[in-house]
């Protein structure tokens, strides 16, 4: 198994992303169609069935969340697509947008009837602002052909969905400081609960899904043959895209069904490692993601495949590095990237973040002590069970992967 | 550090109209004030909000200026001090990093002879070091106004990006 499959992808390159007309020839809109026809529960259910989880990096069953968001009773309800794509190596959400925007509206429009709501809202980050024409010639076009608005294909289905932008925070694809930054503040996180699907943006019940994930559902409604199910197993059915980047001959996305081997992803897929290098270590699922070695190779790519091996499917991204970067130049460059992004509220990750930092310079310099190392991996456990969000506990991931796979990086006089 | 003296930016008639433009195409609506301020910033060849532009937003939105300058200030695609003409935003994160970004700073900084962080003395380059911006396939990267510009993997490539901008 070291082949792509075009399932959810499959619309690309196949119409004018500028043309609405050109997309309904391909049969687009026949999804919201059916939808419009189905129960939203049904939809939800046909969702869980095949086990989809969020494909943002939380991997929250899809179904399970359309259902309890259908249950919040609200006059008004919403969703919003989390397009803030900020993981490091990650870019498929990017191409999701640029090669399939229809299908994104599409599948946001039968979230928005599945759930209730009348109101969508793409958040993109600001770094994809030259894919913001596209998004809005693509709402424009369905609004004047009737897929958004008033009376959507004739039934008393009301949605509109509107375009914001994000202005350069990681922290934004959170989903608490994504609804603020929608508001027009900035975007730091708060405490939950209030869990935002009973109050969110505008404190309106709110479901939040990934650019993936709503672009996944459209393809499933009209899948009568079960395509879909036929993929993967286990918990991890269908396919993905994985984003796979660094030391790899061809860095890409690519739609992969569940359970396809790292090793096949890697050397075939990506072309594998530049002539001459060895492999050094894998980041799975972005900077927050934890680390692995040439032991994972054979691991097929799936939810609990991955976790057993001490990593998670996180973004979807694959970041391979050669023997070329050191495993601690590495966990520095990763750590100047949380020290960056976050926001700053919480102790743990603000004051966490910047020790950690300052530990991993006193290692480079050789000048690390046993208590540093000790200080260093107490520290990012606090971080990781109490900071305020999931930035601040997920940051030290790679950290703690690295401690227990590379011991040798963190030995000072001899001993760890 | 040598930067070029700026004018300060005074709200002339012509960009007063640009930025009652902008409100417009967000249809006064105080929630779009991030794509509100990044417009603005387009408008102003220092690419920053200047202090009389947030003024002026603040009173025509509504919107309070300490939220104004709070979004100033968190995100880093904004900006309240001037900056070049074209920053050139060089990212520093993971996959770039491996993809020796380090010699595409250096090539910029050897031929414009500024450091990172330094604005050319004519005001038309900054370098900025930026975190992941989502071109990894295209690794190492730069982004300049809004345009990714990848696989900088010679010094030739860069003199010539450099020579289209000039």
């Amino acid at each position: 198994m070291k082949h792509e499959v075009p399932f959810i992808t499959r619309n690309f390159g196949q119409y004018d992303t500028n043309s609405i007309d050109s997309y309904i020839n391909i049969g687009g809109f026949s999804a919201l169609k059916k939808a419009l026809t189905m129960e939203g529960e049904d939809i939800a259910a046909r969702i869980a069935a095949v086990k989809v989880k969020g494909r943002g990096g939380a991997a929250y069953d899809m179904g399970r969340k359309w259902s309890q968001a259908r249950a919040v009773k609200g006059e008004h309800k919403v969703v919003v697509c989390n397009a803030d794509e900020g993981e490091p190596c990650t870019f498929k959400d990017r191409e999701l947008i640029a090669q399939d925007p229809f299908n994104l509206l599409e599948g946001m429009l039968i979230g928005g009837w599945t759930v209730q709501a009348q109101d969508g809202y793409i958040y993109m980050r600001e770094e994809y602002r030259h894919l913001r024409p596209l998004l809005l010639n693509a709402i424009q076009q369905a609004e004047q052909k009737g897929f958004l608005g008033k009376n959507i294909l004739g039934t008393d289905f009301e949605f509109h969905i509107h375009l914001y932008s994000g202005a350069g925070a990681y922290v934004c694809g959170e989903g608490t400081a994504l609804i603020h930054s929608i508001e027009g503040k900035a975007g730091r996180p708060r405490m939950k609960p209030p869990f935002i699907k009973v109050s969110g943006l505008f404190s309106l019940p709110t479901c939040v899904n990934n650019v993936e994930s709503f672009s996944i559902v459209p393809h499933l409604l009209l899948d009568e043959q079960g395509e879909y199910a036929g993929y993967g197993s286990g918990e991890s059915i269908g396919t993905k895209l994985v984003s796979v980047g660094g030391n790899v001959v061809r860095p890409g996305v690519f739609e992969i069904p569940f359970g396809t081997s790292v090793r096949d992803i890697i050397y075939d897929l990506a072309g594998g490692l530049p002539p001459g290098r060895s492999l050094r270590l894998i980041q799975f699922g972005g900077a927050s993601g934890k680390i692995s070695d040439a032991r994972i190779l054979d691991t097929p790519y799936g939810y609990d495949e991955l976790k057993a091996a001490g990593v998670s499917v996180g973004s979807g991204a694959i970041l391979v590095l050669d023997d070329g970067t050191s495993v601690l130049d590495f966990l520095r460059t990763t750590q100047a990237f949380f020290c960056h992004e976050s926001c700053g509220q919480c102790t743990p990750c603000r004051e966490g973040n910047l020790h950690i930092r300052l530990f991993l310079n006193k290692l480079a310099r050789g000048e690390a002590t046993g208590a540093d190392i000790a200080a260093m991996k107490k520290i990012a456990d606090i971080m990781s069970i109490s900071s305020l969000c999931g930035l601040g506990e997920t940051a030290q991931s790679a950290l703690l992967s690295a401690m227990r796979i590379f011991p040798e990086t963190f030995a000072v006089g001899g001993t760890v | 550090m040598q930067t070029a003296p700026t004018p300060t930016v005074t709200l002339t008639k012509e960009l007063t109209a640009k930025i009652d433009q902008v409100l417009k195409s967000h249809n006064q609506d105080p929630t779009q004030l991030l794509g509100i301020l990044l417009d603005v910033q387009d408008c102003i060849e220092q690419n920053y909000v200047p202090e009389a532009a947030a003024f002026y937003i603040a009173e025509k939105l509504p919107v309070k200026l300490s939220v104004i300058y709070d979004c100033l200030t968190f995100y880093s695609s904004l900006s309240d001090q001037p900056r070049a003409k074209y920053p050139i935003q060089i990212c520093n994160s993971i996959v770039c990093h491996v993809n020796d970004a380090a010699s595409v700073a250096t090539a910029f900084q050897e031929i414009l002879g500024i450091e990172i962080g330094e604005t050319t003395y004519d005001g038309k380059f900054t370098l900025e070091s930026v975190p992941c911006f989502g071109a990894c396939d295209q690794a190492p990267a730069v982004r300049i106004k809004g345009k990714v510009y990848g696989h900088l993997d010679t010094r030739e490539k860069i003199q010539q990006l450099i020579a289209q901008l000039i």
